[in-house]
């Protein structure tokens, strides 16, 4: 594929935390409805790739172009506003959950379309419900998020991001603050969008829901890309020593 | 004991209690809290002269005492030309003083919201701004409630001291009162009686208000 055909474009991407360098350089493509599985060990840089895209954080170098705009250049000055032009692009989805405890169900998923994008409030709600609906929650939806389980406070978390209707969906190791049988509800519902042919980056540890869901398992390790490919190719048959060990332990943690 | 005394004295008191104590409260706690978010947010705004700025002020609102910060502003003002009458110097005293010690609240209470809460604002596309009013200071108020209530019920006795600037309000008319009865001990228990009546319905307010606020907070 070349890069004008991808619907993101990264290239060289850099960003230290003062004298840590986190991401060295690295490049990705995103096709229209790829599903994108990052992988690798803690610090290995994958979470701040997400947030680099998302404009929770600056980059030090490199481009993030989506191939009908914003395109950013972080190696020349940027502006904080054309930083955060690439925030209406995508959505995501955090690790541990980050709802507003203070709205309800609904208004956490409707603040952002009718607080940011002015949508009216009536088709806000619409869209809110029939999202809700395919969660499995619309009977939630007058809730507060500290009445509901982890896995549900999780599915609204994914709804909140589709209500905004983004071109990329960015999930931060999204079960990763979920008990364990509570994990299975929200793949499902990763699973279900990826079917829908959902554009989407998902930092993950779940080595058997990557293999599962994505369509390219990138691998990561101290802030470089070191293998990147389909996904049987990736976790069955590493090419990289480095990716090899990290299989290895994950499947055989003992 | 004096019946007929305490009965005459009992409704000028609280007259001036309900004209002079509880309006210089109120006006003086709004005034005091809005300045006190301008300067909590100067204070973690990350630029460095404005955070400077916000610590001077509350460094020198709580090492000076109230009665002298009133007293500079009534007494001493006028040898300057600028001559304030005594309501509107206690508000601006009170309400100055009250921000001195509010804003460490609010900035307390806005840090105390999870830097999650910033992010998830920020990633459905809301500005600093907007995240802060419609995210961050819903949830600081809901932490902030008990110390600024600690906060104005100090205020509502606090006032007692505009009686020294000639400030019609509860301890003046009972000091007026009682020298002219001279039944200081009888009076003054009245007028701390009255004060502590007042401070009993605020502190029920305080938890009516934390049990409203506490809906959506788990336990």
């Amino acid at each position: 594929m070349s890069p004008t055909d991808a619907l993101l474009t990264v290239t060289g991407l850099q960003k230290s935390f003062g004298g840590n360098q986190v991401l060295k350089s690295i490049d990705l493509d995103l096709a229209d409805g790829q599903v994108t599985a990052l992988v690798g060990p803690s610090g290995s840089g994958k979470t701040t790739v997400l947030r680099c895209l998302n404009g929770l954080e600056t980059p030090d170098g490199g481009t993030v172009a989506f191939r009908d705009g914003p395109s950013v250049d972080f190696g020349a000055k940027v502006s904080r506003k054309e930083a955060l032009s690439l925030r209406d692009r995508s959505a995501m989805v955090f690790q541990t959950y980050n709802l507003f405890p203070h709205m309800t169900v609904l208004e956490n998923i409707i603040e952002g379309p009718v607080r940011v994008q002015k949508r009216a409030h009536k088709d806000a709600v619409a869209d809110a419900e029939r999202l809700l609906d395919r969660v499995g929650l619309a009977d939630k939806r007058n809730d507060h998020p500290f009445n509901l389980s982890g896995g549900q406070q999780q599915r609204v978390g994914i709804v909140r991001a589709l209500a905004l209707q983004p071109d990329l969906l960015l999930f931060d190791e999204p079960t990763s603050a979920l008990d364990p049988e509570l994990v299975g509800e929200v793949l499902t519902v990763i699973k279900e969008l990826a079917e829908e042919k959902w554009t989407m980056v998902i930092v993950t540890h779940e080595l058997a829901f990557a293999r599962e869901v994505a369509d390219e398992v990138v691998f990561m390790d101290g802030g470089v890309v070191v293998e990147h490919g389909h996904p049987d190719q990736v976790l069955r048959t590493p090419r990289e020593e480095r990716t090899r060990r990290f299989v290895q332990r994950l499947l055989n943690p003992f | 004991m004096d019946w007929e005394l305490l009965r005459t004295s009992f409704w000028p008191m609280l007259s001036g209690g309900l004209t002079g104590t509880i309006p210089l409260s109120l006006a003086s706690f709004a005034l005091g809290l809005a300045l006190a978010l301008v300067v909590a947010l100067m204070r973690i705004s990350g630029q460095p002269v404005l955070s400077a700025i916000a610590r001077f002020y509350v460094s020198v609102i709580r090492g000076t005492p109230l009665l002298v910060q009133l007293f500079v502003i009534f007494y001493g003002l006028p040898s300057i030309g600028l001559t304030i009458n005594p309501w509107p110097s206690a508000i601006i005293a009170f309400s100055l003083n009250v921000a001195g010690y509010a804003a460490e609240i609010v900035r307390a209470a806005i840090l105390s919201v999870p830097k999650g809460q910033w992010e998830a604002g920020h990633t459905i596309g809301m500005s600093r701004n907007l995240t802060l009013r419609r995210i961050i200071l819903p949830q600081a108020a809901r932490v902030s409630v008990p110390p600024l209530s600690n906060t104005f019920i100090s205020l509502v006795k606090d006032t007692s001291l505009a009686s020294l600037i000639l400030v019609t309000e509860l301890f003046r008319e009972a000091q007026q009162i009682a020298s002219f009865s001279q039944e200081f001990l009888l009076l003054y228990m009245e007028a701390a009686a009255i004060y502590w009546v007042f401070c009993l319905v605020l502190s029920s307010g305080q938890s009516a208000l934390e049990k409203r606020l506490d809906r959506y907070v788990a336990h």
